[in-house]
């Protein structure tokens, strides 16, 4: 089994945070893990992708091929389309809802939401209410990492450890809250 | 041993700690920066006597290097391709020492130019200097090149590069470490003409350097980094890979039927026996390397023409950009996946560009509106955050070259006549190359104003802490000989604006050297300090 996710969105909205855990989980269930990531310029505001590859054979490379990605995992719904390519026929799109405008030219979010949609199956995750209700906006990334999760090869069990495994230093709050987010995004 | 996730560059600092390293020097600078923040953990939790420092630029990094060495220790230095180009004097003149503590040079180029302004290829430096270059293809040959590396060193008296790209420097992976070797105790060479380069030495010394060839041939026919496998059954096609071609190349071989005899080159000068032997298994060999054609324009010289070659030269690969999966799956003949069905779109770009509450955005603001003023404004920039003053709303700056030609090249277009000629510069890359320049326009007495944006930190990069604290510049400036009346401290905030316009209009109309430095911290440093409390 090899698993492909291309995990995008805008510098400083936390992709590398996500990839952390999703990575986590994988290594926890002995799975091979391979990741991509950008550091550097575009993490100033600009388009940021990783890739990542979960895989219970060797794999060798970090990167991907057009139309090998089993999973778009985005934190924004504008970048869940900039990188579509990769996307293979019958591929999961996962994306935050909520629009990250920091360019003039952003498109119209209905018209944004239409073609995302226009993949089958594509979830559009009100991260932001989810995460305010598991205690913090800032957990917004652990929503989407549990939306994924529905489809990704990684047990719940596995995730809500590696969660408690990766947030223990920050303490037992940050922990339930990023949980709590995990599983609603789960349930979502 | 213990195993450990790591980022390639991580795998080369733990490759480098577990080889008995003594002390590091480098010069942040993507992708390369992570090896010195890795050994600086490292001395704060695990051994406090490594030495891991940042110096003001990558030659001065390399110079002192080059001392650890001839006090018998093991020294690694660090920075990105470009920064090799800063150090090149230091690099290309340490070739003919007679190398004594292991010396590493580990250098991240970036092909796709994802955070830099070329996509150099740091082979051509090795080649160039006639050493070893070695390039790891997965984050555990990373950690053991690193290893292998000083050992070569001493070995063969020669500095050794590291080569490394974004992908190997910025991917992470499980690293199995190995043994722990101790550090080398300080133990100086005691022969003065190893390390005095006057002619009449160096002429001997070039001489051995040459005479050294057939070994170091030897060892590259030999060594394991260059594996070859010899498929009789296909005598169409053959493959020579390097670097991270090889892993996107072993996932394409996977669909291939009749494998293609192989050979993948990671350890230079290249075996040029194993290169022959594989292009008289098939007619064409087609050359998957990323960065240069570097191998390709070598086999062009060793082959018999009735050997085709396939690749950046003739396009069957692209010469610009990094390999990817897809590049080397077309280059096989490989068709390509089949893609997800989505509604047209028209895709707006996201460039990088300044943070919210950037400094930058304050200083270009009130730059800009006196700029407005002029006809003809000159503004030079430099490589830093400040260089996404490029883009809209700020459309300030007017060039941005190299690490210091902001001080430099404004100093050009003033004397070519430009009026105003403002440079625009960070601090850690004043500190870098910057003050030079400052020091020739005083001696020509130009009429230019450099504006040096102290946000107290090296930001693009990741946050590395500046060689000079904000307080010293004015000092710096003023001892260079600027006049003390025209060095001139501004606070980047919107509610200094107007202030601040006056202040600009002011030094650019002055007859001569003046220096504003525009002083507040990049918000990521306030952040942090308000985490800590
Ligand atoms: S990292 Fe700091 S200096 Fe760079 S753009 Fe952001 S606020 Fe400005």
């Amino acid at each position: 089994m090899t698993y492909n996710i291309v995990l995008c969105g805008v510098g400083g909205q936390g992709v590398l945070s996500v990839a952390a855990i999703i990575a986590r989980g994988a290594m926890m269930e002995g799975l091979q893990v391979k990741q991509a990531e950008v550091h550097g310029m575009s993490q100033r505001g600009g388009a940021v992708i990783a890739t990542m590859r979960i895989s219970s054979e060797e794999i060798f490379s970090d990167l991907i091929s057009e139309g090998q990605a089993d999973m778009i995992l985005s934190m924004e719904p504008l970048e869940s389309i900039r990188h579509i390519a990769y996307l293979k026929k019958g591929g999961q799109l996962v994306t935050g809802k909520d629009p990250f405008i920091n360019i003039p030219d952003y498109p119209d979010r209905e018209e944004l939401y239409s073609v995302i949609n226009s993949i089958e199956g594509s979830m559009l995750i009100d991260t932001k209410n989810l995460a305010v209700e598991a205690g913090s906006q800032r957990a917004q990334n652990m929503v989407l990492v549990g939306s994924a999760s529905k489809v990704l090869p990684i047990k719940e069990d596995t995730f809500l450890g590696a969660i408690e495994n990766v947030f223990t230093r920050k303490g037992e709050d940050i922990v339930t809250i990023n949980k709590k987010a995990f599983v609603l995004g789960r349930n979502s | 041993m213990s195993e450990l996730v790591l980022l390639g560059d991580e795998a080369v600092a733990q490759g480098a700690i577990d080889a008995g390293l003594s002390i590091a020097y480098g010069y942040p600078g993507t992708p390369s920066t992570e090896i010195v923040e890795y050994l600086q953990d490292w001395k704060r939790k695990e051994d406090n006597s490594l030495i891991a420092s940042w110096c003001s630029n990558e030659k001065t990094a390399y110079e002192a290097a080059v001392a650890v060495s001839m006090m018998g220790k093991r020294a690694l230095v660090t920075m990105k391709h470009v920064g090799l180009n800063v150090a090149a004097d230091a690099f290309m003149n340490s070739i003919g020492y007679t190398i004594h503590g292991g010396l590493v040079l580990a250098v991240a180029d970036d092909p796709g130019m994802h955070s830099s302004q070329n996509e150099q290829d740091s082979r051509y430096y090795a080649d160039f200097a006639r050493t070893i270059c070695l390039e790891p293809r997965n984050q555990q040959e990373a950690y053991e090149m690193t290893r292998d590396a000083f050992e070569l060193s001493e070995k063969l008296h020669l500095p050794v590069l590291l080569k490394l790209t974004t992908r190997i420097s910025h991917s992470r992976a499980v690293i199995k470490r190995g043994d722990v070797r101790p550090k080398n105790e300080f133990n100086p060479s005691k022969d003065r003409s190893h390390w005095t380069n006057l002619p009449f030495l160096s002429r001997q010394n070039y001489e051995d350097l040459w005479q050294q060839r057939p070994v170091l041939a030897e060892i590259s026919e030999s060594s394991d980094y260059n594996p070859l496998s010899i498929n009789d059954r296909n005598k169409e096609v053959a493959v020579i890979t390097t670097g991270l071609a090889y892993n996107y190349y072993k996932e394409a071989e996977k669909e291939l039927e009749n494998k293609p005899s192989h050979l993948h080159i990671s350890f230079y000068p290249m075996p040029e026996d194993k290169i022959r032997k594989l292009a008289g298994s098939a007619a064409r060999i087609i050359v998957i390397e990323e960065g240069y054609p570097f191998v390709e324009r070598f086999l062009k010289g060793i082959l018999p023409q009735a050997v085709q070659v396939d690749g950046k030269l003739n396009d069957v690969i692209p010469h610009l950009g990094e390999i990817t999966p897809d590049i080397c799956r077309k280059a096989m003949g490989l068709a390509s996946f089949e893609k997800a069905e989505v509604k047209a779109f028209d895709m707006p770009g996201r460039p990088p560009q300044l943070c919210k509450g950037c400094p930058h955005t304050d200083s270009y603001k009130a730059l800009n509106e006196v700029m407005a003023e002029y006809e003809n404004p000159v503004v030079t920039s430099d490589i830093g955050c400040y260089t996404l003053g490029y883009f809209a709303p700020h459309n300030a700056i007017h060039s941005c070259l190299d690490m210091g030609a902001a001080v430099t090249m404004a100093r050009g277009a003033a004397e070519a006549g430009a009026h105003p000629a403002v440079g625009v510069i960070g601090d850690s890359t004043f500190m870098h190359t910057g003050i030079q320049g400052l020091v020739d326009m005083l001696s020509a007495g130009n009429r230019v104003t450099l504006m040096i944006l102290d946000n107290s930190i090296t930001a693009m990069t990741g946050m590395q802490r500046t060689i000079v604290e904000s307080s010293g510049i004015p000092e710096i400036v003023k001892g260079c000989g600027v006049d003390p009346a025209h060095v001139r401290t501004i606070v980047p905030l919107p509610k200094y604006h107007e202030e601040n316009v006056k202040v600009i209009r002011e030094e650019v109309e002055y007859d001569g050297v003046s220096v504003i430095i525009a002083q507040r911290a990049c918000i990521h440093v306030v952040k942090a300090k308000y985490a800590k409390g």
